[in-house]
């Protein structure tokens, strides 16, 4: 890049602001301060540095979140079509026990019991059709089959078998998550190269051992890989699940029952919840493979 | 890519379901897996059904009790098969139900299958050309612009992990609540369900050459315009398909998922909802069915698509 590039872009930005304002002043602000955040990450990317990094993201979302805060307000947008950050962070504090009574109902009892269930079911299933290659020929294409296919459709079905409560929605995630994790799993018990089968075998070490202790912490890595994908999947069975009957709480019962009352404060602190949910489940998977996984190349640093 | 531990932490979804379906289903590498998968079939086929005669028959004994008659096992084999809301029903049931859907009804009918799976596939389309061509357009600024890249793809990788999918009602309804109504919101949550996808594969794809082939751009004096059509978006292809394929199955989930609060008449997540409120089990089985069909046709036609555009371009394995 030349020096005169980044002159060039302030300068489109400055256009950019001028144009805006003149067309609407309110829109001149929020461009404004559009420009002003943008061109702080600039000027932080330019300087570089660990710090730097770290602070491009939080003023990229900072900024985002001034100009959906600033922007309801200018434009006085109904709260029933789209509430302002603060009036939901104050739901969300206002409603905490509640939220957090939703939380419990469908991640822990729903999504967390089901996707423990499922990893179980896939991993046991992966050990067993590991020793009937004619199985795995034939397992492996209809897992890879089911993974693309709108699952989460079978929640009617289930909530009908399984009743309203937690029951229906951990099975739906049980079936959710078991083809992603055998899939992975499959592929982690074949990563054993020969030479390590032969040393194994030259221990004099059984199928059982040899599977303990060579093929499983081989296989961590792409299990983890698994895992990881499917939290989400497990938060988005369990509160699509919802949608279709529920008792009264959890997330997905108090989303469609607030949209149906137009609160869309709540249901966005629910979402908001849903996603620091998410993100921390997905944060202590990765935190626990990099104990488990320590030696694989992607963890040593 | 391929199913792999070393990928780095993040891009979950992307990674697996694409890494799933770059190695094609299975009976591309000739036919030896047919007979293992046919078999697989059915074993599962079989168990359906003995899974329906034990669902099923308590209700027939109910039935059978209700009226003081005594039934014989046969006979409870037999009624388990044709009930009209079985607790499960028949693999052949749920193969009537989806004939009867497709071919049974006139394709303007409320109960044609052809019909709402219309309403289903015309808004995923829409959606998935509208958050993939956004999602490709945002990746060629992303490579381009080092504060696109610090600023974006931090939020793109973290918003993986939260399960946007539960919005969608919300958004069905505020949109449906300003008066925008029909294909439009649908659209935008496939839209945003396959951006993601499509913008992670891009930029690892716009990526993928390495820097002796930038090298050698730079030494010919190309531009950035020209390095781009030349080098960083052919290479991208493989990676912009595997991602096409997910965002496609994403953007169908989105739009199904969009179909489901209540009052939407319309495509087959409508028929799923008013299945399951009048206990309609062959109904749901049935658009579930039609749901995954859609699914696996429009993956693999862009597997074929694919097949056909690497092979032009010799990238083809």
């Amino acid at each position: 890049m030349t020096a005169a590039a980044p002159r060039l872009g302030v300068l489109a930005l400055a256009a950019l602001v001028l144009v805006a304002a003149l067309w609407d002043a309110r829109l001149g602000l929020l461009a404004a301060l559009w420009a002003v955040g943008w061109l702080a990450n600039g000027l932080l990317a330019r300087r570089g540095g660990r710090a730097a990094q770290a602070a491009i993201p939080m003023v990229f979302g900072v900024t985002l979140l001034a100009l959906w805060e600033i922007g309801v307000r200018v434009y006085a947008v109904p709260s029933v079509i789209l509430p302002a950050p603060s009036a939901i962070g104050a739901r969300f504090a206002a409603s905490l026990p509640m939220i957090l009574s939703d939380l419990w109902q469908t991640l822990v009892k729903g999504a967390l019991t089901g996707w423990l269930i499922g990893t179980a079911l896939a991993v046991a299933t992966a050990i067993a059709i590991d020793r009937v290659p004619f199985l795995q020929r034939g397992l492996l294409p209809i897992g890879n089959f089911v993974a693309a296919l709108p699952i989460v459709g079978i929640a009617p079905i289930l909530v009908m078998w399984f009743g309203f409560d937690w029951q229906s929605k951990a099975a739906v995630v049980v079936v959710m998550v078991f083809f992603p994790i055998l899939v992975n799993m499959v592929a982690g018990l074949a990563a054993t190269d020969a030479m390590q089968r032969d040393q194994m075998a030259t221990w004099s070490a059984g199928y059982w051992e040899s599977l303990a202790k060579l093929r499983l912490p081989a296989a961590m890595p792409f299990l983890f890989n698994g895992l990881k994908i499917t939290t989400t999947l497990a938060l988005i069975g369990a509160i699509v699940a919802e949608f279709f009957g529920s008792p009264t709480r959890g997330m997905g019962f108090r989303i469609s029952t607030a949209v149906g009352q137009m609160d869309l404060a709540l249901v966005w602190a629910e979402i908001l919840m849903a996603a620091l949910a998410g993100s921390a489940l997905y944060g202590a998977v990765s935190a626990v493979e990099s104990r488990v996984t320590f030696w694989h190349p992607s963890q040593r640093t | 890519m391929r199913v792999t531990g070393m990928s780095e932490p993040a891009v979950p979804t992307a990674l697996v379901a694409a890494s799933v379906t770059r190695r094609g289903w299975g009976w591309g590498k000739a036919g030896q897996s047919v007979l293992p998968v046919l078999t697989v079939l059915a074993a599962i086929v079989a168990a359906w059904y003995l899974a329906a005669v034990w669902m099923n028959a308590s209700w027939v004994r109910d039935q059978a009790a209700r009226a003081g008659e005594t039934v014989t096992a046969a006979q409870v084999v037999r009624a388990t098969m044709v009930q009209e809301r079985p607790v499960l029903p028949a693999p052949h049931q749920v193969a009537a139900g989806l004939w009867d859907g497709v071919a049974g009804q006139k394709i303007t009918s409320k109960r044609s299958l052809v019909w709402h799976g219309w309403i289903t596939l015309s808004a995923t389309l829409a959606g998935f050309a509208l958050g993939s061509s956004a999602g490709i357009l945002l990746a060629v600024g992303i490579v381009h612009s080092r504060v696109m890249d610090l600023s974006i793809m931090p939020w793109a990788v973290a918003s993986q992990t939260v399960p946007i999918l539960a919005i969608a009602p919300m958004v069905i309804v505020v949109l449906a609540s300003v008066g925008v109504t029909g294909l439009l919101p649908k659209a935008l949550i496939a839209a945003w369900l396959s951006f993601f996808p499509v913008l992670v594969g891009m930029v690892k794809g716009l990526r993928a050459p390495d820097p002796m082939q930038f090298d050698l751009m730079r030494s010919w004096n190309a531009g950035g315009g020209q390095v781009l059509r030349y080098l960083r978006l052919p290479s991208s292809l493989p990676w912009l398909f595997a991602s096409l394929k997910v965002a496609i199955a994403a953007a169908l989930v989105g739009t199904i998922v969009g179909e489901l609060p209540a009052g939407a008449t319309q495509g087959l997540g409508a028929r799923l909802l008013s299945g399951s409120y009048y206990g309609q089990t062959i109904q749901i089985w049935s658009a579930l069915f039609a749901a995954a069909i859609l699914a696996a046709a429009l993956v693999w036609l862009i597997g074929a698509i694919e097949r056909v555009t690497l092979r032009r371009m010799g990238l083809a394995r």
